[in-house]
């Protein structure tokens, strides 16, 4: 069998997604961003959803994201996604919206409009990508950054003493009786993007269902601001990100209401 | 006994040589060009053997910027 008669329209297995537009995306090479954007798209687009899904973006390296999902996007102030969504879904609930929040938006500046939003259990669905650092500005010492983590103004590692401990934040939010799905997951291997994948999909019928604040937490890699190479930055997270940051499911109060749903 | 045979489509403007589907792939159909670089400057991937290519999708999966087709037969 020759490569021409292979390369079929319908013998494609994977492409990019319909709703993953052409525009080149400004991400380092590597980025897991773009790895969550296509997953965000291909979830979408498999959920039928293109025309309801209302997205907030957050102000980091994703404030951009309106150029390359082709859904409906609004920019929120930084770090208040969570209060924008609120009321988005409180207008139109028969809208899927989710929120898109780095962990500079999601776990510093917007700490108390994400708890709050969670606590109130609004029906939204928050992904929250971790990577540790402030990428976009030039990998500063994020809430997120690891103990002894070398940044951009922490030259000699992270203190303690000095600068704190790393913020859990999922654990924070998997402790609040508004939310109904607290997930930490990773894109690093193709089973892990699979998995995310699921859980991405998972939190956003949780969102249509009106089941409450669903979270998921993507551990990702910066390997701009990390300072290594992509593969190697995915070997560092492996290493040194899941020890602070394990993957799994927190919780999970809708594990009876299983059955995939379709709008 | 079936058999089955994939291949690979690369967009090769889009990629950004991240390297990331050249270690995903378990039976090293893709390489990084060495010399060539594409309009944006990066040293792009391209399917240097592409007969073992199996068709199993690791590659476009872990592709952060979905560059890559994956295409799948099933030989009878």
């Amino acid at each position: 069998m020759t490569q021409e008669e292979i390369k079929q329209a319908s013998n494609i297995v994977q492409t990019k997604p319909r709703l993953l537009n052409d525009n080149t995306m400004h991400y380092c090479p590597g980025c897991s961003h773009g790895v969550v954007h296509k997953l965000v798209a291909e979830v979408i687009e498999e959920m039928g959803a293109e025309h309801i899904a209302i997205a907030i973006a957050p102000v980091g390296c994703a404030v951009m994201a309106y150029n390359y999902i082709d859904v409906d996007w609004i920019e929120a102030a930084h770090g208040r996604a969570p209060a924008i969504a609120t009321a988005v879904k409180r207008l139109n609930p028969s809208r899927l919206v989710f929120t898109y929040q780095g962990d500079g938006d999601l776990a510093a500046i917007g700490t108390a409009e994400t708890i709050h939003a969670a606590n109130r259990g609004e029906n939204i669905a928050i992904i929250f990508i971790n990577n540790g650092i402030y990428g976009m500005t030039g990998g500063q010492m994020a809430p997120t950054t690891l103990e002894g983590q070398v940044t951009s103004t922490t030259p000699y590692g992270r203190r303690v003493e000095l600068n704190g401990y790393p913020l859990r934040m999922t654990d924070i939010l998997a402790m609040l009786d508004g939310t109904c799905y607290v997930t930490r997951q990773s894109v690093h291997t193709a089973a892990a993007v699979r998995k995310a994948k699921k859980a991405i999909r998972k939190a956003f019928e949780n969102s249509m269902a009106g089941l409450g604040t669903s979270v998921v937490e993507i551990v990702s890699t910066c390997s701009s601001g990390w300072k290594m190479s992509p593969v190697k930055a995915n070997e560092w997270m492996e290493e040194n990100m899941f020890v602070k940051y394990p993957i799994g499911d927190l919780k999970d109060t809708t594990s009876t209401n299983t059955a995939p749903s379709s709008l | 006994m079936a058999k089955i045979i994939g291949a690979v489509d690369i967009n090769r403007e889009r990629c950004k040589g991240c390297d990331l589907c050249v270690v995903a792939c378990p039976c090293d159909v893709l390489k990084l060009q060495p010399k060539e670089v594409n309009d944006r400057g990066y040293h792009f991937v391209t399917d240097e053997n592409p007969d073992k290519c199996i068709g199993c999708a690791a590659c476009a999966t872990v592709c952060p910027d979905g560059c890559i087709t994956v295409y799948r037969v099933v030989e009878k």
